[in-house]
């Protein structure tokens, strides 16, 4: 199958676009051989510093490296001001959400989003109700997904607001290029994207507990070296100075969070948790976990530690929630959204289930609570039989699933051993929100490597690109 | 302030690290005995997998004791914890654990050495790249050496480092002495025969200091002076005393940091006064055996109470 699909560098219609014209030109001076020797130094750099990830489920490739493109994905200056805007609104919505929703639950009473929708949710948490995280934030890093169909039209495809992954690549990326190709951050004025740690760590800082005495201890909280992201988590405690944790170092002391140092315990303040909520607190969530600290609910609900982020934000990001945003939006914010949601068919709404059956071949199928490209269906790409079965899967239990139009995702050309071919891309800029919001101008831009392709996801195959920001 | 957890990291990370490097030196010099022929070589074969500890591991895989059976044990078992492969893997996966504390070229020194060796003990080794191959085990953990002292600041991160490197160290000069302890007795060092020669070669060859030992003694080896060399001599890399006077050292350093003493700062120096105040002649005339029984105890306990008293495990 292939989709007419808007190209960022040389749309058929336009030619080259202006973002691209410096690039262009360098490139063009450039020989073909020694570029493909810079892809391949490229991948031994990654190789040599570790780089790499888990995917579940293959015991042979238990370290497997993402694949980088050295085609750089190129935003102006204008593109990103709107893009900026549109994702500040978004990300302010989905605190006001968070709040209302473990509070007064206004939204629900106004009967802008149902009901049962939050009640019978599994990303609902009823231990937060009545929770005010300290200095109220409740989701301190997002990374929102955002796809491009044409020269003006943006969607975000999804929020990750529980513990989006993939900002080191963000950064590695960049290091990187700017390793392979120093002439071409001189020629061309690029926005830095390096300062991301520090800004985190300010941004942890900023949320600390009220009654934190001078500066606060932070730690970041991985379920350990096995796991899939486990290079980031120890990539982001080193890049901002602070600890590594894992549950088995910390545990409850005098009403504080504490890890076991080799001279005793030491209070944390700020955890920044890459554990996902049900493990977090054996005692109040699964029982089984040991990954978590026993009583760690206790000590957040009585303010003495911040948890980034907070437990219990998967229900603003929840992709049956996904297709009420911009109602969210509207009733937090009082404006019509400026980033529109891609259209979505609740599988638990009659109707739309009905729809989605009958043009399974035609629709992109969720899984509600998945993530990382796991359990969904490709109606185009996938074969009768796949969609046959999937309908069964559906009909079953309709309210696991959402579903979408197949979008012609916007391409970028990465390097091909047969030179320059376009791919489809996505981009997830990385935003973090204290006392204020920011956004480092870039973000992580994951590409389809196969030709056609609309899954970008690392674990399906997808590949990265470094994505550049032009001061222009 | 570390995390004990990190603690314990560095400290076996850099035990597995000299112990990889020490399986080579012992396959090395267990190869130039073989290789002499003047005696059994399964016989000598036998006592390197003493020294390694791994004789019963082995038996129970094993038949014979040829170069290629105890090479492949020690180098490229991953079934064997101590092989070397067995060990550059848990180094590298304490590594990865504590990555946060260790520089940028410590980290990839050591992920390089993990790769190449993968690499290059993926199949049985041919007898005849033998030599190539130890020698690339040694330059692998020469440069994450180098990158470590290299690089790394001086401070506690180092000190857990090195307690690892100098227990780990002194247990495996330690192992080698009493594995040949009997070789070294005076009651046939009179005899000085050519056997006796290719012995004591080997002792020093399997903690690299053949060569060292004519530039501090004679150009003839003696027992009592190879005895000494390797337990008393304060400049001998590998001796006892030289592991002890930095083991004391770091923990000292560990002390002053922390404001605190604890057991193992007591055992450590209690070891080195006893080194230090020692002869070659006393520890003869006490027997050269139980000697190093009671030092391989001590060291263990040493090992265990800073783990016990850094929080480790």
């Amino acid at each position: 199958m292939r989709l007419a699909a808007f190209d960022e560098m040389l749309p058929e219609v336009s030619g080259l676009r202006r973002p691209y014209s410096a690039y262009d030109r360098w490139l063009k001076e450039q020989d073909p051989a020694r570029l493909t020797e810079k892809m391949q130094d490229a991948e031994r750099v990654f190789r040599k510093t570790g780089i790499t990830f888990a995917v579940y489920g293959e015991q042979e490739a238990s370290e497997r490296l993402i694949p980088f493109d050295i085609v750089p994905r190129i935003i102006s200056g204008n593109e990103w001001r709107r893009l900026t805007q549109g994702i500040e609104q978004r990300v302010q919505a989905l605190n006001a959400f968070l709040d209302d929703i473990y509070h007064r639950q206004e939204i629900l009473r106004a009967g802008r989003v149902p009901r049962e929708l939050i009640a019978r949710n599994e990303a609902f948490l009823p231990e937060m109700i009545g929770v005010r995280p300290p200095a109220g934030v409740y989701t301190h890093i997002i990374g929102v997904d955002i796809v491009r169909i044409s020269e003006d039209e943006f969607y975000v495809l999804e929020d990750n607001a529980r513990t989006p992954s993939g900002v080191s690549y963000m950064l590695e990326n960049r290091e990187t290029m700017m390793q392979l190709f120093p002439e071409l951050f001189q020629k061309i004025k690029v926005r830095p994207v390096e300062n991301y740690p520090q800004l985190l760590r300010q941004s942890l800082a900023a949320v600390r507990p009220q009654s934190t005495k001078g500066a606060p201890t932070i730690a970041v909280l991985t379920p350990g070296s096995f796991n899939s992201a486990y290079f980031e988590h120890a990539f982001l405690a080193d890049q901002m100075g602070v600890q590594l944790v894992e549950g088995q170092d910390l545990r409850v002391v005098d009403g504080h969070v504490a890890m076991r140092t080799t001279e005793g315990y030491k209070q944390i303040d700020v955890l920044y948790r890459r554990v996902d909520d049900s493990y977090l607190d054996p005692l109040t969530f699964r029982p089984d976990s040991a990954l978590g600290v026993p009583g760690i609910m206790d000590v957040y609900r009585a303010g003495n530690i911040t948890i980034a982020n907070a437990p219990g934000t998967g229900i603003a990001d929840d992709k049956a929630i996904y297709s009420y945003m911009p109602e969210i939006i509207e009733f937090y914010t009082g404006r019509k959204a400026i980033l529109g949601n891609i259209p979505t068919w609740r599988c638990s709404e009659p109707d739309s289930l009905k729809y989605v059956l009958e043009h399974i071949d035609e629709l992109v199928i969720k899984e509600v609570h998945g993530s990382g490209g796991y359990g969904m269906l490709v109606g185009p790409a996938a074969t009768k039989k796949e969609c046959e079965t999937f309908a069964k899967k559906l009909a079953a239990k309709p309210s696991n699933y959402i579903a979408q139009p197949t979008l012609a995702l916007s391409t970028c050309p990465i390097l091909t051993e047969k030179g320059l071919a376009p791919r489809h891309v996505d981009l997830r800029p990385y935003v973090l929100v204290s006392d204020r919001i920011q956004i480092v101008p870039g973000g992580l831009t994951r590409v389809a490597l196969k030709e056609g392709s609309l899954v970008v996801n690392s674990s399906q195959g997808g590949g990265t690109k470094d994505t550049w920001v032009l001061d222009d | 302030m570390l995390l004990g957890r990190t603690a314990n990291g560095l400290y076996w990370m850099n035990r597995y690290i000299e112990r990889a490097e020490n399986m080579a030196r012992l396959v090395d010099a267990g190869l130039r005995m073989a290789l002499t022929r003047t005696q059994s070589a399964s016989e000598e074969w036998n006592s390197v997998l003493l020294s390694a500890g791994s004789d019963v591991t082995f038996s129970q895989k094993y038949s014979d004791y040829t170069a290629a059976n105890v090479a492949d044990f020690l180098l490229r078992d991953t079934s064997n914890p101590s092989s070397t492969m067995a060990s550059i893997e848990t180094a590298r996966n304490n590594a990865r654990m504590v990555r946060t504390a260790l520089t940028r070229e410590t980290w990839e020194s050591i992920n390089e050495a993990w790769m190449s060796l993968k690499r290059m003990l993926a199949r049985p080794i041919d007898e005849r790249d033998l030599p190539s191959v130890l020698d690339a085990i040694k330059r692998e953990t020469a440069l994450i050496r180098g990158s470590f002292y290299g690089t790394m600041l001086r401070n506690e991160i180092f000190d857990f480092s090195q307690l690892g490197t100098y227990v780990e160290r002194a247990d495996n000069t330690a192992r080698i002495l009493d594995v040949k302890y009997y070789v070294l007795l005076p009651s046939i060092s009179w005899v000085g025969s050519t056997l006796d020669n290719y012995q004591w070669e080997s002792i020093l060859r399997s903690v690299s200091a053949h060569r060292s030992y004519r530039w501090v003694y004679d150009a003839d080896y003696k027992p009592t002076n190879i005895a000494d060399y390797l337990i008393l001599n304060v400049r001998m890399p590998r001796s006892l005393m030289f592991c002890y006077r930095f083991l004391s050292e770091h923990l000292k350093f560990l002390g002053d940091d922390y404001g605190e003493r604890h057991a193992c700062h007591a055992t450590a120096e209690k070891t080195q006064a006893m080194l230090r105040a020692g002869s070659i002649k006393d520890i003869f005339d006490t027997g050269l055996h139980e000697f190093l029984a009671n030092f391989i105890r001590d060291n263990t306990k040493l090992g265990d109470e800073i783990a016990q008293d850094y929080r480790f495990n």
